[in-house]
């Protein structure tokens, strides 16, 4: 796939081909004989990889969906099944597509197939082990839980390790039966060094928004992260990453920036990306000389292992931020915030997301106990169009400016 | 005395730390308290309260379920200052955070998690709750500043399984005899063993259930129901089903059945037994549950104990709830057993709604 030619696009028009791509391949997926896995966004898709099974990512699909502005009738569909309207919109957003999938045979927007099992890490939340049950349900599906405790003293301590250890040899046992095949050990070698090194390539492209002025406009993270959900431990995704470092270095060596304006302040962008106003959001910043250099969220899926170490493995995606204890999270944000040296910082109050919303005062705390950058909240939701308000952002940008200027004398 | 132990929760404890006894908050949903009683502290019950929310809200947006905004709510006005610790696990998001904040709030409390296994079936998983025990009985025994052996575990475990046969038999009575006792009366019962001493709860439940079952039997002419949920708090809305002549026959809620109906099972290694009792329960909506077993529960359940119809007290932003309901919806429909969700929180002050949704409820019977 990748080729002269692909070497000559943009890293915009490279990540429109690759998503094309990705979801037309998981239409003929069945097909082609290989078995169809929905999985929560931070899976080890090393192991699914390995075992060429064609993966949904339920979470990033109704990201999509709310990007594309098209929630409502999912939300609506999902309160008619009988789910909360305060469950986190992700959650909702699937179940009603699973049900239209299933039920309707009108149907616009089929582009994920059915699942012939589901498969969950609860390293971000644990809202996910509830919604993968009902999924499990629904589909009449079997249901791989790979639990990863709660680190409320920040350290992955070995008695997690060695738990989540037995977990995925269980997960890799059952695919086994799943899949009918053995898994091959040499190609989880090979799939988890593309893995890093597709992680490695991330990292670098996302760190050119660390230079003052960034050639990066970090708000295209929010979109480029999207393969990195989908497609890490594929060739084509670290070409990706490795094709923006190259823009970034042209940019660099120009003095130009993704990012077209002054670049009068700098900020971190704290929680998940507001999809349905994802352009709204931008123009407001936009407009007040403000570029995004940092965030939290796409940081995420910077993952990187000591290839074929299980403990390393299981550390890594045991320790994602939102498992772990407060401090550590402070910890985290402090750094990003020193690295790309950020001048104030935008709080999403995730209407959905009740771990990131409740840890999120405690670290907003600490935070600012130890940088004293300012910062402002806004009242929103990742993928429920009805849980923002326009104007409310907007004068809370214009109240980040002000105590800005005034940091700045 | 149940009544008594609930109202006086305050003075109980400050009398208990006069005479040099160490006190410890329990958070919901299982903790391993025999523990606690092993060390021969005293373990109270944190399941929030009554409380408008005003300070929590340095902790929490306004959608966090009312029973942590209350916790938080006391923690910051200082209603925990007799504790010496908490104990409490994380299977929810809610109950993480609270983990945390807790530190900030109560400083002069230890705060001691205990993180289950979601998992909890496979043998490894009870290797690592063992493991997960130890930390807990080791930071227990530092407040306590003895060892807990294993004597006394074993005893403690004894005094909670008998604790817990009692409720079940007092569950049964209540069940076979409606009328017999108020639905206020039936929660006063099981949430009294929050600020009892385990042993004199249980003796008090034994006398209870000998009393009701030498009463006669009256003819029973109103409704039958099951209650479902994590907690029947505000408890107006069980003088509502006294009023509407509905009787709880049986409940599968968080704060009441659930905490009794798995008994630590017999075993040498006494942390092996505790960890057991993790591993044996089941059909909880806190607990990893492919099969959503927990709503088929509730449907047999109902059937069972011939309830006509569920209640099922949705705690307002609990989300472990939340997803279960459709799934509980659709096992009762099933079985041809009417349910209503009733949107509650222990805030809620205003029960006119509930009343007028429980009124529609009842007439669907006739
Ligand atoms: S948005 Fe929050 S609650 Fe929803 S799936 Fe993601 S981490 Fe979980
Ligand atoms: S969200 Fe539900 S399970 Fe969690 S603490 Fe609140 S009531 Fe309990």
């Amino acid at each position: 796939m990748m080729d002269e030619s692909t070497n000559k696009m943009s890293s915009k028009e490279l990540l429109g081909m690759l998503q094309t791509q990705y979801y037309a391949d998981l239409a003929v997926a069945r097909e082609q004989g290989r078995k169809v896995a929905w999985a929560s966004s931070i899976v080890p898709q090393e192991i699914l990889e390995t075992m060429d099974v064609a993966v949904c990512y339920p979470e990033n699909h109704a990201a999509a969906i709310a990007a594309k502005g098209a929630a409502m009738p999912y939300i609506d569909r999902a309160e008619a099944l009988g789910y909360s309207n305060d469950i986190c919109s992700y959650a909702r957003i699937n179940l009603a597509y699973a049900d239209i999938l299933k039920n309707d045979t009108k149907n616009e927007v089929v582009n994920i197939p059915r699942p012939d099992f589901v498969v969950c890490v609860n390293n971000i939340c644990s809202v996910l082990i509830k919604w993968y049950e009902c999924l499990a349900k629904f589909w009449n599906v079997p249901y791989i839980l790979i639990d990863v405790p709660y680190n409320y003293d920040g350290a992955v301590t070995q008695d997690r390790v060695d738990y989540i250890k037995e977990q995925l040899k269980d997960f890799i046992r059952q695919l086994e039966e799943i899949c009918g095949k053995k898994f091959d050990y040499d190609k989880f070698t090979r799939v988890m060094k593309i893995s890093n090194r597709t992680a490695h390539a991330w990292s670098r492209a996302m760190a050119y928004a660390a230079m003052k002025p960034s050639p990066m406009d970090g708000f295209n993270m929010f979109n480029y992260m999207s393969m990195m959900v989908c497609l890490r431990g594929k060739e084509s995704s670290y070409h990706l990453y490795e094709a923006i470092e190259r823009e970034m270095e042209a940019f660099v060596a120009q003095n130009k920036s993704q990012y077209r304006g002054e670049q009068k302040y700098r900020l971190m962008w704290d929680g998940i990306a507001c999809w349905p106003y994802l352009r709204h959001n931008y123009k407001t910043l936009y407009k007040n000389g403000i570029i995004m250099v940092a965030s939290n969220y796409p940081k995420t899926w910077a993952l990187t292992y000591d290839v074929n170490d299980m403990d390393d493995m299981a550390r890594v995606y045991a320790g994602i931020g939102n498992n772990c204890c407060v401090e550590t999270q402070a910890k985290n944000r402090k750094e990003i915030l020193l690295e790309n040296k950020v001048d104030g910082i935008v709080y999403h109050i995730n209407r959905s997301c009740k771990i990131m919303d409740f840890a999120q005062p405690e670290v907003r705390r600490k935070v600012y106990e130890d940088t004293h950058i300012p910062y402002i909240t806004f009242d929103g939701d990742q993928s429920d169009p009805k849980n923002f308000s326009e104007a409310q952002f907007e004068t809370r940008v214009q109240g980040l400016v002000e105590n800005m200027d005034q940091l700045n004398g | 005395m149940m009544n008594g132990a609930i109202n006086n929760v305050g003075d109980n404890i400050r009398k208990r730390r006069a005479d040099g006894q160490k006190i410890v908050g329990i958070l919901p949903v299982y903790v391993p308290e025999e523990l606690v009683y092993a060390a021969g502290m005293f373990p109270v019950g944190c399941w929030g309260g009554s409380a408008s929310i005003s300070k929590a809200a340095k902790y929490f947006p306004p959608f966090a379920c009312s029973i942590m905004q209350i916790v938080m709510e006391f923690a910051e006005n200082g209603v925990y200052k007799d504790l010496s610790a908490f104990l409490l696990s994380a299977p929810c998001d809610t109950l993480k955070c609270v983990n945390q904040d807790l530190l900030t709030a109560c400083p002069d409390q230890k705060v001691i998690p205990i993180i289950y296994p979601q998992n909890s079936k496979p043998e490894y998983s009870v290797r690592y709750t063992m493991s997960e025990l130890a930390k807990v009985k080791a930071k227990l025994e530092e407040i306590a500043g003895e060892k807990i052996t294993a004597e006394k575990i074993n005893d403690a475990i004894q005094v909670y399984n008998e604790n817990r046969l009692a409720m079940q038999e007092f569950y049964q009575v209540a069940a076979e005899k409606p009328g017999c006792i108020t639905a206020r009366q039936r929660h006063i019962v099981a949430k009294s063993s929050y600020f009892m001493d385990k042993a004199e709860h249980a003796r008090a439940v034994r006398e209870l259930s000998q009393r009701l079952r030498e009463e006669p039997a009256a003819a029973w002419t109103g409704r039958k129901v099951m209650l479902a949920g994590i907690i029947s708090e505000p408890a107006g809305v069980l003088d509502i089903l006294d009023e509407l002549n509905m009787y709880v026959v049986a409940d599968e809620l968080a704060h009441e059945a659930r905490q009794f109906r798995t008994l630590v099972p017999e075993g040498i290694d006494q942390m092996e037994r505790l960890a057991r009792h993790y591993q044996n329960m089941d059909s909880c909506s806190l607990i990893y549950d492919p099969h959503k077993s927990r709503a088929d529960l509730i449907a047999e359940h109902a059937k069972r104990n011939g309830a006509d119809g569920v209640i099922y007290y949705q705690m307002k932003f609990c989300d472990p709830e939340e997803f279960d309901y459709p799934w509980i919806k659709k096992a009762c429909d099933e079985v041809n057993i009417p349910i209503l969700n009733i949107e509650v929180d222990q805030t809620t002050l205003s029960l006119e709604q509930v009343r007028t949704r429980m009124q529609a409820f009842d007439e669907t019977f006739s």
